[in-house]
């Protein structure tokens, strides 16, 4: 089995929200890029299936020559081969687009992303990519499995959770669930010195337009402080919470 | 050229963020100078949609469709948006319709934006408000494609009525072809108790708890205000409550009138997920936990000692209101 992860380059979780030239860019300045955590399960699950059942793993990404160190790390996990689509991440139809070009030159026959990235939360990628790439399609997946030709997978539904069955070629959003939290690597130096072995590819994109653009950003109006209630006066809490806050 | 919006049922009966979605569609339908019109599919009671401005509604019944199935769904959609010539297609954000939303826009070579939390700034360019970095921003994104697909957030646009009559029109859509990709083989849904997408108050606990034998009384809490249950990360991760409660960036994401936080930290990660909600309740024995930075109402003592009497007063605060 032949299995591509798509790894999106992410702002770490803990970092300040800034935007430059006039709130039109993303302010990267000081800030973290690591793999996207939804994406991070998925590629844990990945090295899985390598490990147990035998499968060849690829990871990719659309980005720029500073999504390096990302794609590095995945590497250092243990995937084979990694792929970087030279282009801006301009929005989700076009990252896309971008890697269903890669599925196809690679004949891949799962193809795992995140639910959604964490930084555009947009959550478009793997559904776009499954259509243009005619292969079938589970989101807010929390459980996979395969054998042969079949896939069994468990996804998150409001209220609950759906079984589905499905065959490969497949594209999966996946999300923590996929594997637990503390099946998750942490790159070992041997893994570090190995993944510096390991193919990189750098790819150039193909032509594609663009159908959304982010044109201006702005953060939430700052937080009124809190209304503090003691706990000896709980009544208060209910008073507030019906007649200012109407909400009960 | 009416704008189209898909209107969730479940059971024959519309989702509560139907009447959100159609609320949104004749907004941008009467900036646009035209009129919406709503798909529904299986659902029994489509001529209420007229309470929220949809003028039609292009109804679809078929037992082929009884099963929520994203790609056929998305097929439905895009013949019904074919058929209509619409240019906009206004969604929810439900697990369901995030799942289906991507592969319409692929099958109409459309532009989507989800997590839309206004009407549009503006028709021409068309240009949409949504909030991006896990709710720590908000981008203003401009549709360049001819087709659009927007999702609108869960609790943000709110339903507006706007009496209209609806026409009720039957629709048949072709549903050949290799359009079933995936077999639903069984759903495990908890039934009558308000799930997290659709609750108005949600009732969450942490760590704090200490816990699962403790979670009696955050149920209790939930049931006195309906509200649906949730946790923090550590609290799945540990088993002492499901996956499917887990709230926060790497969860589930909360847009209720009311989140009541008991034991939990308030970390970022958890922030993501809950800062849409409209009003925050923080109960900690921690005054410097960060959640009371973030928090509406706040409450600094034992969980064990404050939510059993909470629930107290709440019984008695509903008999007398009831
Ligand atoms: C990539 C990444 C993604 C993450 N995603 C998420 C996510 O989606 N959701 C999420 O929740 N977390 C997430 N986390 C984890 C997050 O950083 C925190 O670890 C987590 O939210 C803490 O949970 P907690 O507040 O329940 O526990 P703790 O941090 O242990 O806090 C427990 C709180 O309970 C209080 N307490 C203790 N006893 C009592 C008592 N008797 N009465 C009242 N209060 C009491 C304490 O004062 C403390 O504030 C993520 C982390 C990472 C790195």
């Amino acid at each position: 089995m032949k299995i591509l992860v798509c790894i999106s380059n992410v702002p770490d979780t803990t970092s300040k929200i800034n935007f430059t030239d006039g709130n039109t860019k993303f302010d990267s300045n000081g800030v973290q890029f690591v793999i996207n955590p939804n994406d991070e399960f998925g590629l844990t699950r990945a090295m899985w299936f390598k490990e147990k059942q035998g499968a060849t793993v690829h990871v990719a990404t659309v980005g720029g020559p500073t999504t390096e160190p990302t794609i590095r790390k995945a590497l250092a996990i243990g995937a084979d081969e990694a792929i970087r689509v030279n282009a801006e991440p301009l929005d989700g139809y076009f990252v896309a687009e971008q890697l269903a070009a890669v599925v196809k030159n690679g004949a891949y026959d799962l193809v795992i992303a995140g639910r959604e990235s964490i930084d555009y939360n947009g959550g478009m990628v793997p559904g776009i990519l499954a259509t243009l790439l005619g292969m079938n399609f589970i989101n807010t997946c929390i459980s996979l499995e395969i054998e042969g030709e079949t896939a069994t997978a468990v996804r998150e539904i409001d209220g609950g959770k759906e079984k589905l069955t499905t065959s490969l070629p497949l594209v999966i959003g996946g999300q923590k669930g996929l594997v637990a939290e503390s099946d998750l690597r942490i790159p070992n130096m041997r893994g570090i010195m190995m993944a510096r072995q390991k193919k990189l590819n750098v790819v150039e994109p193909v032509g594609t337009e663009i159908t959304t653009e982010d044109v201006a950003f702005d953060k939430p109006a700052p937080k009124g402080s809190i209304k503090l209630v003691a706990a000896d006066n709980l009544d208060e809490l209910i008073n507030l919470l019906h007649n200012e806050a109407k909400v009960i | 050229m009416s704008v189209l919006v898909y209107t969730e049922s479940e059971n024959g009966k519309f989702k509560k963020n139907a009447t959100e979605v159609a609320s949104f569609a004749h907004e941008v339908a009467r900036q646009m100078d035209t009129t919406a019109t709503a798909v529904s599919i299986n659902a029994n009671d489509s001529g209420n949609m007229g309470d929220y401005g949809i003028s039609k509604v292009l109804n679809v019944t078929d037992e082929k469709l009884k099963t929520f199935n994203a790609q056929a769904y998305a097929h439905v959609l895009k013949q019904a948006a074919e058929k209509e010539g619409a240019k906009v297609i206004i969604v929810s954000s439900s697990t369901d319709t995030k799942f289906l939303a991507p592969i319409l826009t692929a099958l109409l070579k459309g532009g989507y934006v989800p997590n839309v939390v206004a009407a549009p700034d503006s028709i021409s360019p068309f240009k949409v408000k949504r909030t991006v970095f896990s709710n720590k921003g908000f981008a203003h994104t401009e549709l360049k494609s001819d087709i659009k697909v927007i999702g609108v957030s869960n609790n943000a646009f709110g339903s507006v009525e706007n009496k209209t009559t609806a026409t009720v029109e039957s629709f048949s859509p072709s549903l050949d072809g290799n359009i079933f990709g995936t077999t639903s083989v069984s759903i495990d849904k908890v039934v009558g108790k308000a799930t997290i997408a659709d609750a108005d108050i949600v009732v969450s606990g942490g760590r704090g708890l200490k816990g699962p034998e403790n979670w009696g009384m955050i149920e209790e809490l939930a049931e006195v205000l309906g509200a649906a249950t949730a946790c923090s990360k550590p609290v799945s991760d540990l088993g002492w409550r499901p996956h499917g409660e887990h709230v926060g960036q790497t969860g589930k994401p909360v847009a209720s009138n009311l989140y009541i936080a008991i034991g939990i930290s308030g970390a970022i990660q958890h922030l993501a997920g809950v800062s849409a909600s409209k009003v925050k309740v923080v109960i900690n024995s921690d005054p410097e936990a960060p959640f009371f930075k973030a928090a509406d109402y706040g409450v600094v003592g034992d969980a064990f000692e404050v939510v059993p009497t909470l629930i107290e007063k709440l019984k008695k605060f509903k008999t007398q209101n009831a």
